[in-house]
């Protein structure tokens, strides 16, 4: 069984955000200011690929996770076109662009073997779980402690997962799957984005070591909201997740994706890749709260995030994306729908938030192919301090897309006169009988709404929360609940100190 | 309760209030009159501490305490009331969420637990059928769509939410039809008591039909040039203001 801090971490995130935060230590951190609130560090020993990348590399990784030769031929032929291809600069984004020579393309903790007690779990990881807070079964658990010795603890994680078996549904990380399910990542690896699909899509299908795998058999309703930390063992926060979904014909799944970086995270560059298939009547619904670490107060440091999502809808299939992006110094994202089937749907619902010298490039394409397919987007950007944040979407409509119909709202929230907003809305249609909507505002935080909220006893910040939740409520609503409470305090969280 | 002695603010260098002295004891209803840019909303959002007035020269105590040093949202947990002539909108922030966040804040300075929901959702049904409000009202967004009328009411709701001890209620009659407004009287005179005390300021006399003021100040160029009782309101109402600004030195 192997065992990754870096995915307990992740989870733990994840917990501490939901419970443990007393109000003492929210006020004391309002008090101190906003640094990065996940900024621990853990320092642990990891076994690493040399910088570079080249076939060789991608052999040694693919040896590395034990794989089987159809998906070293894969890699080998994504890596091939990824040689041939230049990285995009169209976004309005503008960053150092990566060496990716300098990087390392793998790294895997040292520490596998199940172990008997939590004293031989490495130190600086455990000191790390005391400062979130993490209850020693829960350590346990994530260090890969024997979970059977502890007779009275049954974890959350193990429950869960027997659920899930008995409707037979797969949840499991992409690298088990490879092993245990070839059938499965063959017929839908790479179909909804190709390998060639764009620089960093080809980047990824080539040496990707990490991610969730999900699959959802006909007719089941998946009895509760899948995350990844509920998906135990596994390794998650890797530099290249690769994510891919399946949702069998009349299924239901939602699935939710946290991300909260530690500050020293020597990845720079995330390129992930999330594919999601609903087949005939499946419905997903797929959730992020995305906090990666943003960079300091003047621009320093911070992870760039440049990420292919897409999901494809069969025959009354729906996807809903929902995201609140409040992390990463630089964002490339635009999770997409293609709306192959007869009446099917696809919505997208999304708060970015920039502030101090953030830049986020982000939006959705819906793509119309069938007859009577229905899409609808809600974008909500928050600009604060230097940022710059762009919506850019793309409405099409093919020409069989009988009947089709978009609603686009974009709206931009501005704080001080620093900060720009930038919307780039694409519409193509080719069929006559297409109705497309596009409504934009742009607004500002007033003096006016602030001084009200004031004297009605609402001091700065907690007005500026409130507001710019109210701003985002048709986002936030289509979270889960425990993920929009999570949402609501990053926002106020990353915007703090941001009006005055 | 308060008391304001020689007060004078403006605004970007501009001076509005130009020595103004005023004292509101517990239990008393004083009504504040004037024509237009006399100074009478400078006044009340002083009082409540808006920052983009700067105070020059002078003192606001409140219950013995300056307020001058107070942030406008510690003065409102010390009890300080502002109805707004213009209640603003925050879309997307229902009526429940922002007078929940407003009186648990309030609650937090004074040191108290939060107010459990089953006692606040009875307050308010309390207080909306006292201001004879629809239910529908408390899921609406603040003030967002609310008719002129609505929003007055919708003051006067988080006043009777609040319990403050001191109500500065700006031209709350302005934009309120007849039914409305006797309804939002009614509802200020049966939240009045012995320990809070009532600012009116108004331009008309209509309102005073209803709340009745103990005093009645006339304010002209940023100064109290009259004060009576209930009676100079009428004369005003009779004379109108003319006659004010005549006795006063050119």
């Amino acid at each position: 069984m192997p065992h990754a801090p870096a995915d307990a971490v992740k989870a733990l995130r994840y917990k501490q955000n939901n419970d443990s935060m007393s109000n003492e230590d929210q006020l004391l951190e309002e008090v101190t200011g906003s640094d990065y609130k996940y900024g621990f560090y853990t320092d642990i020993e990891s076994d690493k690929a040399p910088n570079g990348l080249n076939e060789d590399i991608i052999r040694f990784i693919s040896a590395k996770k034990n794989e089987p030769e159809w998906m070293l031929d894969w890699r080998l032929d994504a890596f091939r076109k990824w040689e041939k291809m230049t990285e995009p600069d169209w976004a309005n984004i503008h960053y150092p662009k990566p060496d990716f020579q300098a990087i390392s393309y793998y790294s895997a903790p040292k520490q596998k073997k199940t172990l008997d007690s939590l004293d031989e779990v490495d130190p600086e990881l455990l000191k790390t779980f005391e400062k979130l807070g993490i209850s020693l079964d829960e350590q346990k658990r994530l260090t890969g402690v024997a979970m059977d010795v502890v007779v009275d603890s049954v974890s959350v994680a193990t429950t869960f997962k027997k659920t899930l078996a008995e409707k037979g549904i797969i949840f499991c990380a992409i690298s088990e799957a490879i092993q245990e399910h070839p059938e499965l990542v063959k017929k839908y690896l790479g179909t909804v984005v190709p390998k060639s699909d764009n620089f960093y899509a080809a980047l990824n299908s080539a040496v990707f070591t990490d991610g969730s795998f999900c699959y959802i058999p006909k007719g089941v309703k998946c009895p509760m909201e899948l995350s990844t930390y509920f998906r135990i063992n596994e390794a998650g926060t890797g530099q290249f997740e690769r994510t891919l979904l399946i949702a069998d014909e009349d299924s239901y799944v939602s699935y939710l994706e946290g991300c909260t970086a530690p500050t020293r995270d020597e990845n720079q560059l995330h390129a992930a890749v999330v594919e999601l298939i609903a087949l005939d009547d499946a419905e997903i619904k797929y959730s992020t709260v995305q906090n990666w670490y943003p960079g300091d107060k003047n621009g320093k440091g911070g992870v760039f995030n440049f990420v292919t999502k897409r999901g494809i809808c069969e025959r009354n299939a729906k996807i809903s994306w929902t995201q609140v992006e409040t992390g990463s110094a630089v964002t490339w994202k635009y999770p997409s729908c293609i709306l192959k089937g007869e009446n099917s749907i696809g919505e997208f619902y999304s708060v970015a938030v920039t502030n101090n010298y953030q830049q986020a490039d982000t939006g959705t394409k819906m793509i119309h192919l069938g007859k009577n397919t229905k899409s609808t987007i809600i974008s909500k950007g928050i600009c604060a301090g230097k940022s710059n944040g762009s919506y850019r979407g793309l409405v099409k409509i093919g020409p069989r897309a009988e009947n089709a119909r978009n609603f686009s709202q974009c709206d931009s929230l501005l704080m001080g006169s620093s900060c720009g907003s930038h919307t780039f809305p694409y519409i193509e249609t080719q069929n006559k009988t297409a109705k497309v909507e596009h409504e934009a505002t742009t607004s500002k935080i007033g003096e006016d709404q602030i001084f009200y909220c004031n004297q009605r006893g609402i001091g700065e910040e907690e007005a500026i929360a409130l507001i710019v939740n109210g701003y985002c409520k048709d986002v936030l609503n289509q979270l889960p609940m425990e993920f929009a409470v999570e949402a609501q305090k990053l926002l106020a969280i990353s915007l703090e100190g941001s009006v005055g | 309760m308060l008391k304001i002695s020689n007060l004078h603010a403006g605004i970007d260098g501009t001076e509005i209030l130009k020595g103004i002295d005023l004292e509101i004891k517990a239990g008393e209803v004083h009504a504040i009159m004037g024509p237009n840019g006399s100074g009478k909303s400078t006044l009340s959002s002083v009082v409540a501490g808006r920052e983009d007035y700067e105070v020059t020269q002078g003192h606001i105590d409140f219950e013995g305490e300056d307020l001058m040093d107070l942030a406008p949202e510690e003065r409102a947990h010390k009890g300080v009331f502002l109805s707004f002539q213009y209640p603003i909108e925050i879309p997307g922030v229902t009526v429940t969420n922002f007078l929940k966040t407003s009186i648990n804040e309030t609650r937090k300075a004074q040191g108290l637990e939060p107010m459990p929901a089953n006692v606040m959702l009875k307050k308010m049904r309390e207080k909306m059928s006292l201001l004879e409000m629809d239910k529908g009202f408390l899921s609406r967004s603040l003030n967002e769509g609310f008719s002129g009328g609505e929003k007055k009411r919708n003051e006067i709701f988080q006043m009777a939410m609040l319990e403050p001890k001191l109500a500065i209620l700006d031209e709350t009659d302005s934009g309120l039809d007849i039914d409305a407004l006797r309804i939002v009287a009614n509802g200020v005179n049966k939240l009045k008591n012995k320990n809070n005390a009532v600012l009116l300021i108004t331009h008309y006399q209509r309102l005073l039909d209803y709340i009745v003021p103990d005093f009645v100040h006339v304010l002209y160029k940023g100064k109290i040039v009259k004060s009576g009782d209930k009676n100079l309101a009428l004369e005003l109402e009779e004379r109108g203001y003319d006659w004010i600004k005549e006795e006063q030195p050119a």
